[in-house]
């Protein structure tokens, strides 16, 4: 060998050890050692109550539930476009739950993704989010999920395929798409603002649904809120693209987060149901702050945004326009089943929205309404809510079908929606499944005399 | 007028397309099983089979029932010959008041169709939607189990007015 050669040879030589290292720092993170589950007795009782507000801005019950089991205890299947993910017992469970991590290896996880043992967790757990979470927050929320009911309940194994069973892969992922740093508050904006900012670009995740994502499953920063996927709902748009024939602003959408309806926006559902439960437990200035935050982000009305309101309302109206043929029989289903609460003059919460101003009818794809007509509204325990029954039973696809063909025309200026009839056939199919999965939204907190309470 | 196929039977009806099935089971064609609760949706006791579905007869317009066929409590067994869903729940003493058990029958009715050993965890799954002031919970759960046992088994020494556990 040349002398050159030899420079040469110990060249690649060092390239390749300093790139293993690399490759090594990027993705080998080390075990935190494990604790003595802590107990309750070791937390603040004001601690513990700040956790939960938090656990419930967070909506951690939401994937780590399975409904009809115990709180926390994980197992929910999370379907992702690289197979079923589920989620983890994070109930203070020395063996199969979090109960031997230190405050320090919780925060991690919320910080990069990685549980006590080193390895990466799925970004399925949002911590493209929580990494955004304060010190402060995530201790109170360790304090909440450490004082829980222990479960003994093992993990389930998540269904990928290869790449994606590898977790190494995952610390790539986190190279492009995961951007550790603090929330670092806007001085331009009131204080309530930059509270919002916290809630929603942090623990709460709206982007999580409400953003879509891109080819490896990341959120697309470019189109931040412009609306996503979620268990087979349609998360709206919430920026300036939004569907919703009223405009937002922050009186609507902090009424709509405590509530769970709004008369100008009908009631909250599917997912959104579940998380306006838990918004409904917590401190009112919180919902406000992200209220605040989210009308900001819709943006004031352009003068057509509010034309195009003015417009809805206008439809709202008795329609003297005749019904096509083709809509005939959607029709009859309508004024039989529908407007009785739908146009019967009475507002929310004990008539139904009428639905010129419902967004489900002026949205994307018909898979929204053919949810709610299918599975209709649960009613809130103890609470004045909304409620609607499900369709399931008594219409077949094809009559489904019809109203919802109907609805599109009669209720919208925007032009028919196609596949209906598929939709509604998977929509049919979802629900019967997901209604096993669900975390059961009747159980939920719901008297407002508790909502302040410890 | 449209034809209304109830328990095997048709019936001519004038009713308009919005008229609910429930008032024209109990008003024109006199069967009274089906119970009006709520009138909403939300309490069960209207629960009558429609194409082998258990559907909430009071929220189920006419236009919906073309060419569906409409089992009622009285479709299932008579008096002298109940049928197995209706000797469990008088061998429970399932009722007390009894309102809301002829749609709890034909919901439970619906579910054993399709599925003839169901779990606890299953038969309370599937009746939630039914609502009891009484508080029989625990002996309609136990009536629904013995029904399915005795449309597995067709228990002769089962009689009714038998001792109720």
């Amino acid at each position: 060998m040349t002398g050159r050669s030899r420079i040469v040879a110990g060249i690649i030589a060092i390239a390749l050890l300093g790139g293993a290292a690399a490759a090594f720092a990027i993705v080998w993170r080390p075990a935190i050692a494990a604790v003595e589950p802590p107990g309750p007795q070791a937390f603040d009782a004001a601690l513990v109550k700040r956790g939960r507000e938090l656990a419930a801005i967070g909506n951690c019950n939401n994937c780590h539930t399975v409904q009809g089991t115990r709180n926390f205890a994980g197992g929910l299947p999370v379907p992702t476009p690289f197979g079923t993910i589920f989620s983890s017992n994070i109930t203070p469970d020395a063996e199969t739950g979090i109960g031997k991590w230190s405050e320090a290896a919780f925060r991690r996880a919320m910080r990069s993704g990685v549980n006590r043992e080193g390895q990466h967790l799925y970004p399925t757990f949002p911590y493209d989010h929580f990494t955004h979470v304060s010190d402060e927050d995530d201790r109170a929320l360790y304090a909440f999920l450490m004082t829980r009911q222990p479960v003994r309940a093992p993990p389930r194994e998540n269904q990928l395929a290869f790449p994606f069973n590898q977790r190494f892969a995952v610390a790539g992922w986190k190279l492009l798409f995961l951007r550790q740093d603090t929330y670092q508050p806007d001085p331009g904006q009131s204080a309530e603002w930059n509270r919002g900012a916290y809630l929603v670009e942090g623990l709460a995740h709206c982007g999580d649904c409400h953003t879509p994502r891109n080819a490896l499953g990341a959120e697309r920063n470019s189109a931040q809120f412009a609306g996503g996927d979620v268990d087979h709902w349609h998360a709206y748009a919430l920026n300036d693209r939004s569907h919703a024939p009223m405009p937002w602003d922050a009186d609507a959408l902090y009424a709509y987060l405590r509530d769970g309806w709004h008369p100008d926006h009908g009631t909250a559902r599917g997912p959104m149901a579940e998380v306006v439960d838990n918004l409904s437990s917590i401190p009112a200035n919180d919902v406000r702050a992200i209220a605040v935050y989210m009308a900001g982000v819709s943006g004031t009305p352009t003068p057509a945004r509010i034309r195009e309101g003015e417009a809805a309302q206008a439809q709202a109206g008795p329609s003297t326009a005749p019904v096509s043929e083709a809509n005939a029989a959607g029709a009859s289903i309508y004024a039989a089943a529908c407007a009785s609460c739908h146009a019967g003059g009475r507002p929310l919460p004990y008539g139904g929205v009428n639905l010129a101003l419902s967004t489900a009818v002026a949205g994307p794809d018909p898979r929204n309404l053919a949810n709610i007509v299918l599975s209709g509204v649960q009613p809130v325990a103890g609470e004045r809510s909304p409620i609607m029954p499900g369709f399931a039973a008594n219409m077949t696809d094809a009559q489904v079908s019809a109203l919802l063909n109907y609805l599109r025309a009669r209720f919208s200026n925007r032009p028919p929606w196609s596949g209906v009839e598929e939709i509604v056939r998977d929509a049919r199919h979802a629900q019967t499944a997901l209604l096993q999965t669900s975390p059961a939204r009747r159980n939920g907190p719901a008297d407002t005399k508790q909502r302040e309470k410890p | 007028m449209m034809t209304l196929k109830v328990n095997g039977r048709e019936h001519q009806v004038h009713a308009d397309p919005d008229t609910p099935l429930l008032y024209v089971l109990r008003e024109d064609i006199k069967l009274n099983a089906a119970k009006f609760g709520c009138g909403l949706g939300q309490c069960g006791a209207c629960t009558v089979i429609v194409d082998g579905k258990a559907v909430l007869s009071c929220v189920t317009p006419m236009v919906l029932l073309e060419g569906k066929q409409v089992t009622t409590l009285e479709g299932l067994g008579t008096v002298a010959e109940p049928a197995p869903i209706q000797r469990a729940f008088m061998e429970e003493q399932a009722a007390q008041c009894g309102y809301c058990i002829a749609g709890m029958m034909m919901r439970a009715q619906a579910l054993l169709q399709k599925n003839t050993r169901p779990t606890d965890e299953q038969i309370r799954a599937e009746l939630e939607p039914h609502l009891c002031r009484c508080g029989t919970h625990m002996r309609i759960l136990r009536a629904v189990h013995r029904a399915a046992r005795l449309m597995d088994t067709a228990d002769a020494s089962s009689v009714v007015g038998g001792r109720g556990r």
